[in-house]
């Protein structure tokens, strides 16, 4: 890389390809077709090509190329789950989004900045020793710690006892990271459509085939494809796909708001998170604060914002970094989140043959996007569920192995 | 804010409120697992009208009401007595 980097210093032309080569037509079969062109469904078919080499697979969005929840994210990584499949599950993909800014040769801008999750009462510090005993089993680093050493790393933050909800603790994870979103997205259809995949948005599906209990094609805004084996992965929209795949998912869909600050110079190097508080936070590499709170308290198929979520945001922001105060919201907006009674997601096996979900994606999907990449295209490969996946199938719901991981999205639901 | 007209209590900040989940057939207390594991965990989570729960949490009033899911507009509320006296007059 570095001799790369000094050839090209040297160099007198800078061509570049372009990023993208659109597919003009759509085929009539693919071996693969992925609904949903967000991070995950790219990735899918990245690994699908990279791994497998299966590559006659195509990529259809309604919309626009990672225009959904993959744009809509507050982009924190992290692997300090609480139950031991979660845990597995997100150690892995750590892992993987480690390598990935070279695995495919674009800045991913992937920083680790430290994850702490606050405790203001003594239930959540027993939940925290919890967490940090089943990760440290695991392999995964996290540490409880107490308010002092929270101040003594993130000198920014009020511990002062004069508020309505003192800080007790957190729970510490080093390896937490934040990434630029959409170079995920770049990223990972780059390198497939690199590949031999195609992309094609603006392509709806209107209907999905299904000969025999078999699923065979789909029916686009711009004509019928057949299909060896179709997967979806569209968040937020996963409950309407699977109606026309012919089953129910448990899942209800609930928006989760986000906002952004205006940019300011770096002072906050860590995501600080508290779960008592409904709030999280970090400063991305352009300056803005990225802030969350909880999810709406009704379902709803709508990405507005609304003045609700900004007040019980920033009464309590204000608390843990009163200089926020000085700052103004940039922006706001709302992801469409697929939420499961178990705060876990579905991957996998469906009750229709060659037919694969990838949904349940609640308020933890982006940090899950390298592993379920890999592991769906194994799935899809295979055409069985991966040991890793297995306890995320489907089917859990019908013989009551749920997963019941509190540690899902660190704001409580 | 966003009001919410409980049909007991009339018109309420949306905060009183807690949100019940959308309307479904319990199964026959003999029914199959399958159908109880559905009751329980599948949702039809329409894009669109739906009936649903919702309890006035200060005065525990359980009401339904006929909501779209898309535009986030609430259409009718109505006490769950005069609800089901309507379903099972439409289905004779």
């Amino acid at each position: 890389m570095p001799f790369a980097l000094l050839k090209y210093g040297l160099a007198k032309e800078h061509p570049e390809d372009p990023h993208f080569r659109w597919a003009p037509e759509l085929k009539s079969t693919y071996d693969v077709v992925v609904i949903g062109a967000g991070g995950h469904g790219l990735a899918i078919a990245y690994y699908l090509a990279a791994r497998h080499g299966i590559t006659n697979v195509c990529v259809l969005d309604k919309g626009w190329l990672a225009g959904g929840n993959t744009a809509r994210n507050t982009t924190i990584i992290r692997a300090n789950y609480l139950t031991p499949e979660g845990v597995k599950f997100y150690k892995e993909s750590v892992d993987l989004w480690r390598g990935l800014s070279n695995q495919l040769d674009i800045n991913m801008m992937y920083s680790e900045r430290g994850h702490f999750t606050l405790a203001h009462t003594d239930a959540a510090m027993r939940t925290a020793r919890w967490r940090a005993e089943v990760n440290k089993h695991l392999g995964v680093k996290s540490e409880v710690i107490d308010a002092d050493e929270v101040k003594r790393l993130c000198p920014t933050i009020n511990i002062s006892d004069d508020v309505r909800y003192p800080v007790l603790g957190a729970l510490y994870h080093p390896p937490g990271a934040i990434a630029r979103h959409d170079a995920v997205a770049w990223g990972y259809a780059k390198e497939a459509i690199k590949r031999g995949v195609e992309v094609h948005t603006q392509t709806g599906v209107n209907k999905i085939l299904i000969e025999n209990g078999r699923a065979v094609g789909v029916e686009t805004n711009r004509g019928t494809i057949r299909a060896g084996k179709i997967v979806q992965a569209v968040a937020g929209s996963s409950s309407e796909v699977a109606r026309m795949a012919g089953f129910l998912l448990p899942i209800r869909t609930i928006p989760l708001q986000a906002c952004v600050s205006e940019p300011v110079k770096p002072i906050l190097d860590q995501i600080i998170v508290s779960g008592s508080l409904h709030v999280y936070i970090s400063q991305s590499a352009r300056g803005e604060m990225v802030m969350g709170g909880a999810t709406d308290p009704y379902g709803l198929y709508s990405t507005r914002s609304t003045l609700d979520f900004k007040e019980s945001l920033m009464a309590h922001m204000l608390e843990l970094f009163p200089f926020m105060g000085e700052l103004k919201v940039l922006r706001q907006w709302a992801g469409m989140a697929d939420m499961t009674p178990d705060f876990s997601p579905v991957m996998g096996l469906t009750p229709v043959q060659n037919y694969y979900i990838d949904a349940g994606w609640g308020t933890w999907g982006f940090k899950a996007t390298p592993v379920c990449g890999a592991r769906m295209a194994e799935c899809i490969v295979d055409d069985r569920q991966p040991e890793l996946l297995k306890p995320f199938a489907l089917d859990r719901f019908r013989t009551f192995d749920l997963v019941g991981e509190k540690g899902a999205a660190s704001v409580g639901h | 804010m966003k009001i919410l007209t409980c049909p007991v209590n009339g018109p309420r900040n949306i905060t009183e409120f807690v949100w019940g989940g959308e309307v479904k057939a319990m199964p026959d207390a003999a029914a199959s697992d399958d159908a109880w594991t559905g009751y329980l965990f599948l949702e039809t989570n329409l894009a669109g009208e739906i009936d649903e729960w919702w309890l006035h949490a200060p005065t525990n009033t359980w009401f339904i009401a006929r909501r779209n899911t898309v535009t986030d507009t609430v259409l009718e509320t109505m006490t769950v007595d005069a609800y089901f006296a309507r379903r099972s007059g439409s289905a004779t």
